[in-house]
């Protein structure tokens, strides 16, 4: 009771204190002071030739933005195409060959996580494939598929592939030897004790190491589509050979965009399998 | 209801007739680290011999403490009674029979709760249920479930998951968990060690009520002489590790039901407390001296 009654005492002090003393509205405030600073100092630069020359100033850049936003779905050919049907292509892309990776690796994770043999007999695979650079497969793809869609999502597929099987197989073979030891104390079976035990116990490892392989498919696949024929990544070349700077900063700026989305997306994710664990 | 079977209790070495359990010659190595491989990575260990001969009867329906400095092997004793650690010598017998692996006739309750962090706590019983009998029909599962959450308080808390609970409610459900499979001998290792000193109190006042409830045959591990003395029947000492052994068994005599002030006014109280208390502190000191001098 006494812990009810001081409750509203609290929360009549942190109300009473002034708004600009909030740490989120400090936060704020700070963040729109530097982003308008930022703005300012954008402005005036370009337009007194601070920089190098052909630097857009920062309202030109908005505007375009703004029309980009505005007008995002038309179709005049592959070099005039609005940045909605980009971004769609782009996204096509990510989801197919994520989603693939990710039905490869967390079954794979999860078979060789569950024997210590299989997780040493494949770790060096795993090791070595790990730290290439996803453009370095891109000759590669184009060999064998001999398509420059298809290669795209094979680049997908086995650069967001690694941090899944990596979290997974980590996740199932540290799980809390306590809850082995309560399934073994009940007999339950090995099919169970996976299904019911391992898998829901590993469960925020597999989840945050989707994440990470979402961010990497999203990073690599922008640079991945310089080399190929649509997508944002396109777009930003073809810009760049128009020498339209403003319009190549607006598909920055979305593609950033994008990329937050979906990582909130996974974090959201990540807090409805933690259960109050911190991972 | 038969009480506290305080006349029947044998010595360590007789065996007994009536015995339930029967831990016969027991001895637990860890073995060390040999071979060519070993010796060049400079990885070589000596076997370590955990426990040695120890012997104990337990009567049906006896709730058994055993008690030791820590690091002395009590873990290691009930793991291998509970069939999730291997003996490496002697037999373990359950109604005759010896144990070879963990099985449904033996509940655990664990000193970490050990509860599945994203099953809710009727989910959480229910895996145990479902495991042990996977055909149950629902009607008998949930009465079970029911019966069980209602015996350790926890009517009302059906639906919450183990991290929006204090840590004494968490072990009622390990509790209930572990009785809910209706074992023959429910094991207990250091159930109340991760509790705050009230909780503990509280707790250690439920489980006395439980088991006048329930009356299973309770083989505990602890480090405190109060709750050993306010919930057993009979208290195993141990000597330190490492071949640690069983020093000397107390029958404890006070009459049920137990609470923590009529037991105190006992006359056989004050003894049997500062024979633990000299037990406990010569094991302790003895440890404490050979890490000093290693």
């Amino acid at each position: 009771m006494a812990l009810s009654n001081a409750a509203p005492v609290v929360g009549k002090t942190e109300n009473q204190e002034a708004l600009w003393q909030n740490e989120s509205v400090k936060a704020f405030g700070l963040f729109m002071l530097s982003l308008g600073l930022f703005l300012l100092f954008w402005e005036v630069g370009a337009r007194s030739g601070w920089f190098i020359r052909g630097v857009p100033t920062a309202t030109e850049t908005l505007q375009e933005f703004w029309w980009w936003v505005t007008n995002p779905f038309f179709d005049n050919g592959p070099n005039d195409l609005g940045i909605g049907w980009n971004l769609l292509i782009s996204l096509r892309r990510v989801a197919i060959g994520y989603i693939a990776a990710s039905l490869v690796a967390v079954p794979l994770g999860i078979l060789i996580g569950i024997s210590p043999v299989a997780y040493k007999a494949f770790n060096p695979y795993v090791q070595l494939l790990k730290p290439i650079s996803p453009l370095a497969w891109l000759p590669l793809g184009l060999y064998l598929l001999r398509d420059s869609e298809k290669t795209g999502i094979f680049i997908i597929f086995i650069s967001s592939m690694w941090p899944t099987l990596i979290n997974t197989t980590f996740g199932v073979a540290n799980v809390d030897k306590d809850y082995l030891d309560v399934a073994n104390t009940l007999g339950a079976s090995r099919l169970r004790t996976i299904l019911k035990v391992i898998i829901p116990a590993a469960l925020p490892n597999i989840v945050s190491g989707l994440r990470i392989s979402m961010g990497i498919a999203w990073l690599v696949i922008v640079a991945a589509e310089m080399l190929l024929g649509t997508g944002l990544g396109y777009f930003i070349w073809n810009e760049w050979n128009n020498l339209s700077i403003p319009n190549i900063l607006v598909a920055i700026f979305i593609i950033g965009l994008v990329g937050l989305l979906l990582d909130s997306l996974f974090a959201a994710l990540e807090k409805c399998v933690a259960f109050g664990r911190n991972s | 209801m038969r009480l506290a079977p305080v006349n029947t209790a044998t010595f360590v070495e007789q065996q007994s007739s009536t015995a339930q359990l029967s831990i016969r010659n027991v001895t637990k190595v860890f073995p060390g680290k040999r071979g060519w491989f070993n010796k060049l990575t400079g990885k070589t260990r000596r076997d370590f011999v955990a426990i040695q001969d120890i012997n104990l009867e337990i009567e049906p329906n006896t709730f058994v403490t055993i008690i030791g400095p820590s690091g002395c092997g009590k873990s290691t004793l009930l793991n291998m009674i509970a069939g999730l650690s291997s003996i490496s010598s002697g037999e373990v017998l359950l109604n005759g029979a010896p144990i070879t692996g963990p099985g449904s006739d033996r509940g655990m309750v664990f000193q970490n709760y050990a509860l599945m962090p994203w099953m809710t706590v009727e989910e959480n019983l229910r895996f145990a249920v479902e495991t042990v009998d996977p055909k149950i029909s629902a009607k008998r599962r949930d009465r079970i479930l029911k019966e069980y959450l209602q015996l350790v308080g926890l009517a009302g808390a059906e639906k919450k998951h183990p991290h929006e609970l204090s840590g004494g409610m968490r072990q009622r459900v390990g509790i209930a968990r572990a009785l809910a499979i209706n074992p023959q001998i429910l094991l207990m290792d250091e159930p109340f060690g991760a509790l705050d000193a009230l909780t503990r109190g509280f707790l250690q006042e439920e489980v006395e009520r439980i088991w006048e409830q329930q009356r299973k045959t309770v083989i505990m591990i602890t480090h405190s002489i109060e709750e050993a003395l306010l919930l057993s029947d009979r208290i195993v000492m141990m000597t330190r590790g490492p071949a640690a052994r069983i020093d000397e068994i107390l029958d404890v005599p006070f009459p049920r039901p137990r609470n923590r002030e009529t037991i105190q006014q006992h006359p056989a109280y004050p003894k049997l407390k500062a024979e633990m208390e000299s037990h406990l502190f010569r094991e302790t000191r003895a440890v404490e001296a050979a890490r000093v001098g290693r």
